[in-house]
């Protein structure tokens, strides 16, 4: 009648029902200008059905000019930002200066490909001015492959989102030659406005993207940050 | 096995697969109250992640004096409802008789259990009739219930912790409306599958009152700035690039 084998066949058969990831929705998204960059996210955070908070901050500061959002997988997400700032860290008192956002993007994929056959399920921009203060963009997939841009967007929105930034700031690719600025040509308010119309835009029809975008611009002046309502349905 | 006749080897171990019909999380409710019963529907439609229809209809006729919400798979809760307000109709011109709720309960659960669970609605019926008020849910798989009040859906949790809170016996009908809004709109703010307006239905034992978007949640949180539209329409040169799509910058 009692079967310990049964016992545990019903637990190995629950164990492989489980999974260590889960989505948690969101959308972020980075735009880069001659003299300013722009991150911005929504502050959504959800499983199935269900909205977690209505107050995650998916953009973190990583150094004094990178900043870094991340959507996917939120576990994994504060994880790596955690591993990443130490190593930023390590490096201020290795090399005696601040880590620049060139070389950060390079440790975020080195980082990501360690991982790469239990990846950190997380989906990373990296935005911040370059050595001559000139907006920057990386975007990465998963386990670590990137590439500079000037504009990109990543999580649950970037079907909805991503081809309106192609359709209104695509201009030269950053490796075509001779070298030409990749940077948008709107003004900073310009990209602002863009900005917060794609979110209010995604927020309609994607439901794992609402309640309020955060958004973070760095320029010569330094980081600052604007906040707007979203949807909360 | 021999050559002739049919080969059903392939066809004993399928199990049907019916592949991705597109289900609608909802939330819909209703609230049997003094002089009827009140139904309630949110009105987003979603298909997977995104959403379908801002403003769908989820409060279906099933005659004069019957409504009925439905939730699960999208055309499922249409037809089976159409099928059975058209038996119904047919009912009537032979009877010459007001249908009762209870006969349209009887030919949903009957429906839904023939097909045992593959006709995915989940509905919330409701009806005024020579016998009263009622108020009933029907589940996918044919089985129902009689309750004083009801959710169903995604957001029938959200919903149901309203409902439980507020209601009481022999409600007025600003009391159970404002009870039915309240439910639908805690499902429409903490569901994900349920969003947008809230559709009501008031039936009494002389009147019928369909409410669409008796609460409208359609407003917009920030549209690009109409200084910078009229900029648009300065820069755009449509001769380059051959379509109706509007640049911000040519580049």
């Amino acid at each position: 009648m009692f079967d310990a084998r049964e016992d545990a066949l019903a637990g190995a058969r629950q164990h492989a029902n489980w999974s260590p990831y889960d989505n948690n929705g969101g959308t972020v998204l980075a735009v880069a200008g001659e003299s300013y960059v722009i991150c911005a996210g929504d502050t959504r955070m959800s499983s199935g059905y269900n909205i977690l908070t209505r107050k995650f901050e998916k953009i973190d500061k990583m150094s004094g000019k990178t900043l870094m959002a991340s959507a996917g997988f939120a576990a994994d997400a504060v994880t790596l930002k955690k591993t990443l700032k130490a190593r930023c860290k390590q490096y201020e008192f290795q090399n005696k200066r601040e880590i620049g956002c060139v070389a950060f993007a390079q440790m975020l994929s080195n980082t990501l490909y360690y991982r790469r056959f239990f990846p950190y399920y997380a989906f990373n921009i990296v935005a911040g001015l370059d050595a001559e203060g000139k907006g920057a963009v990386f975007t990465y997939d998963a386990v670590g492959s990137y590439e500079r841009t000037n504009y990109s967007c990543q999580g649950s929105g970037q079907a909805l989102i991503m081809p309106v930034l192609d359709n209104q700031l695509k201009t030269v690719s950053p490796l075509v030659l001779p070298a030409a600025s990749s940077a948008t040509p709107l003004s900073e308010q310009e990209a602002i406005d863009l900005i917060k119309d794609c979110f209010a835009t995604a927020a309609e029809r994607d439901i794992y993207t609402g309640d309020s975008v955060e958004l973070w611009i760095m320029n010569a002046e330094g980081v600052r940050k604007e906040e707007m309502a979203l949807r909360a349905d | 096995m021999g050559d002739r006749g049919f080969n059903f080897s392939r066809k004993l171990n399928q199990s049907l697969d019916l592949g991705a019909a597109t289900k609608t999380g909802t939330t819909i409710c209703g609230v049997v109250f003094e002089a009827g019963v009140i139904l309630g529907a949110d009105t987003r439609s979603t298909n997977g992640e995104t959403v379908a229809d801002k403003d769908c209809e989820k409060i279906h006729y099933i005659a004069p004096n019957i409504y009925c919400c439905g939730a699960g798979t999208a055309a499922d809760t249409e037809s089976v409802t159409g099928l059975i307000s058209s038996n119904l109709l047919l009912h009537r011109k032979q009877t010459d008789r007001p249908s009762a709720v209870k006969s349209a309960l009887t030919l949903l659960k009957t429906t839904l259990f023939r097909h045992q669970g593959h006709i995915g609605a989940a509905l919330v019926l409701g009806g005024v009739d020579s016998d009263g008020s009622h108020l009933f849910t029907v589940y996918p798989h044919g089985s129902s219930d009689a309750l004083p009040y009801a959710a169903m859906g995604s957001g029938s949790l959200a919903a149901m912790a309203t409902l439980e809170t507020g209601y009481h016996e022999e409600m007025s009908l600003d009391a159970a409306k404002n009870l039915v809004t309240r439910a639908i709109l805690s499902g429409v703010m903490n569901d994900l599958g349920s969003g947008s307006n809230v559709d009501l239905c008031v039936i009494t034992r002389d009147s019928v009152q369909y409410l669409r978007n008796d609460t409208s949640n359609m407003h917009r949180t920030f549209r690009i700035s109409s200084k910078f539209d009229d900029r648009q329409e300065a820069v755009i040169d449509y001769s380059h690039c051959g379509t109706a799509t509007r640049v911000l910058h040519a580049n």
